[in-house]
């Protein structure tokens, strides 16, 4: 878990210039972004603003036209060490007409890269991170009856699997149940101890204030603030504490209605 | 004649050990890629490759024609696997560059098949009767040239197909991730659409290119109703497939019916027996895990009402008593 190789002195991630190009529209153009080892960076910013993109193009998901991007020192495509990465999607596709439990799930968290087989002590360590989510008890149900914080804590568990030195969060704070949520915030508070990375797309700090090293916002695909993140007061420190006052600083949160009145390019 | 010594005559037919033996290795190497199309939601996909497989062997009998070949149809088989091989990259391709016209595409793919298999037969000098064993199966006339064809391919499938199922898998459920986990995702995909070419030009001879894809679906349908893991589903298709192939072919040694839609039909058949039963056996572990089909989300608003009675349309402030829904 420790970060000893040789290539620790470069950061965890590393994008210069990145462009995106989706269905004919720039959603993405010029997006530098630096995340040092052992940082939480938050990825701030309104709906269509291109969190998301920035994210899936980071891992490699949706295709570049320009840029580079290197994770945990290596450039995207085989040379990224990519046991060590963890990512965590908004939510789990629909799934087609055969079920799957947790287990197998969280299994196929064990194939990357170019290692198409997992290991032998696979079934193990998906136990031990189901375990570690509290989803132990649920290893043998079919993911599709499970409920949509059920579905969110099995897809952590298929991200902790490779026990990552970089963990990438979508949206965890988005419509899920409370102990989900404070799931995510114990797992990203863990890897931050253990000296790991973070970089979580977020609506507002919520209860990942106390956590958050750094905020990166975008708008209209480009990064318009990198710097502490805003609204750093010393009651937000507390994991429970409830996120009921506005914000007055820039960017500003977003109003959660899931709807956007904004024209997009 | 005792029901037994039917049985040892059966056996010991060499035509009808060839058949059993291709019947066995088909049926359980079919329901293998089966389980990963159900998967991807590409279940149609075998029909669009036995459609493309036609042209094949019938570019293959041309081909044959044209080279003075002995038996007319040597080259059939290999001119289906052909076909069918580029076929399958062709959906992959489609479906890499625009999700929408792949059905689209599977369609053209269908009409193009057939169309052109009628029209290369009629070229090559034969009629669309030669054609008719390829699209219903005629697994009666398995030469041992056939068997080595099948008996090959049916082991290659299923040794990539249970070699890579955890990466398969993975491809299969959720493509992003794979995408961002650094798996050669498009080179997977090509892998399972390649394995489902094999399939169908292996399965061509047993049930026929029309009757190709049920050996690869039904089995996997019948499967998921019963068993609720991708693993099991998978073993247990491959099984369904192995027992209505054997059980469908035997029937034919005594009946004159046509194995590929006995089987086929065999196949149907269960899957609406577990249809029918599987409430029956549910209910019985239905106590032990009570399932709310809503997820946990907190609520938008606050909402006042603790228990919805009767009164609780009378929350509505204003509304004309309930009187039209």
């Amino acid at each position: 878990m420790l970060v000893t190789d040789t290539t620790a002195a470069e950061p965890a991630v590393l994008a210069t210039g990145v462009d995106v190009v989706l269905g004919g529209h720039q959603i993405l153009s010029g997006v530098d972004l630096r995340v040092e080892r052992g940082e939480v960076v938050a990825l701030l910013g309104a709906n269509g603003s291109g969190k998301s993109t920035l994210v899936r193009a980071l891992l490699g998901i949706a295709p570049r036209t320009a840029g580079e991007v290197r994770l945990l020192g290596g450039a995207l495509g085989n040379g990224v060490p990519w046991e060590r990465v963890g990512y965590v999607p908004q939510r789990l596709p629909a799934g087609g007409g055969v079920p799957a439990t947790a287990l197998e799930v969280v299994m196929s968290g064990l194939v990357h890269g170019r290692t198409l087989r997992p290991p032998r002590d696979a079934r193990k360590r998906a136990l031990a991170a189901l375990d570690e989510v509290g989803m132990a008890a649920h290893a043998r149900r079919s993911v599709l009856q499970m409920s949509g914080g059920q579905q969110q804590r099995v897809l952590i568990a298929r991200a902790l699997v490779r026990r990552p030195d970089l963990l990438v969060l979508d949206e965890p704070t988005s419509g899920i149940d409370l102990p989900t949520q404070e799931t995510f915030v114990a797992t990203v508070r863990r890897l931050h101890e253990q000296g790991g990375t973070v970089l979580v797309i977020l609506h507002e700090l919520g209860s990942f204030a106390g956590l958050i090293d750094r905020a990166v916002a975008l708008r209209h695909g480009r990064v318009v603030y990198d710097g502490p993140p805003p609204d750093p007061r010393g009651e937000h420190a507390g994991p429970g504490h409830e996120h009921t006052h506005p914000h007055a600083d820039p960017p500003p949160p977003d109003p959660g209605t899931g709807l956007s009145m904004e024209v997009l390019p | 004649m005792t029901w037994f010594e039917t049985l040892g005559a059966m056996l010991s037919s060499p035509l009808m050990q060839r058949a059993l033996i291709a019947a066995v290795l088909v049926g359980a190497a079919a329901p293998v890629v089966g389980t990963f199309l159900v998967q991807r939601r590409l279940a149609l996909m075998g029909d669009g490759l036995g459609h493309v497989a036609l042209t094949g062997v019938a570019l293959g009998w041309l081909v044959g024609t044209w080279a003075g070949l002995v038996p007319q149809d040597a080259l059939a088989i290999p001119g289906a696997v052909v076909a069918a091989l580029i076929g399958s990259v062709a959906i992959e391709w489609v479906r890499a560059r625009g999700r929408t016209s792949g059905d689209l595409a599977l369609a053209l793919m269908f009409y193009g098949g057939i169309a052109g298999g009628v029209l290369l037969i009629k070229l090559a000098g034969g009629t669309n009767a030669n054609l008719v064993s390829y699209l219903f199966g005629s697994i009666s006339t398995v030469s041992t040239g056939d068997l080595w064809w099948t008996a090959g391919l049916a082991v290659g499938v299923l040794l990539v197909g249970l070699g890579l199922r955890h990466v398969l898998f993975a491809v299969s459920h959720d493509e992003e991730f794979a995408r961002g986990s650094g798996l050669p995702v498009t080179a997977l995909n090509m892998v399972v659409a390649a394995m489902s070419a094999l399939t169908v030009t292996i399965a061509m001879r047993v049930v026929g290119l029309l009757l190709v894809s049920a050996l690869m679906i039904v089995p996997v349908a019948v499967a998921q109703l019963v068993v609720g893991s991708f693993s099991r589903v998978m073993a247990l298709a491959s099984g369904i497939g192995v027992a209505v192939s054997v059980v469908g072919l035997s029937i034919t040694y005594w009946e004159d019916i046509p194995p590929g839609a006995t089987i086929v039909l065999l196949a149907i058949g269960l899957y609406a027996l577990a249809a029918v039963t599987r409430p029956l056996l549910t209910r019985r572990g239905a106590g032990d895990a009570p399932h709310d089909p809503h997820p946990e989300l907190p609520d938008d608003v606050a909402l006042p009402v603790v228990g919805a009675g009767p009164g609780a349309a009378d929350c509505r402030p204003g509304a004309p008593g309930g009187a039209t829904r």
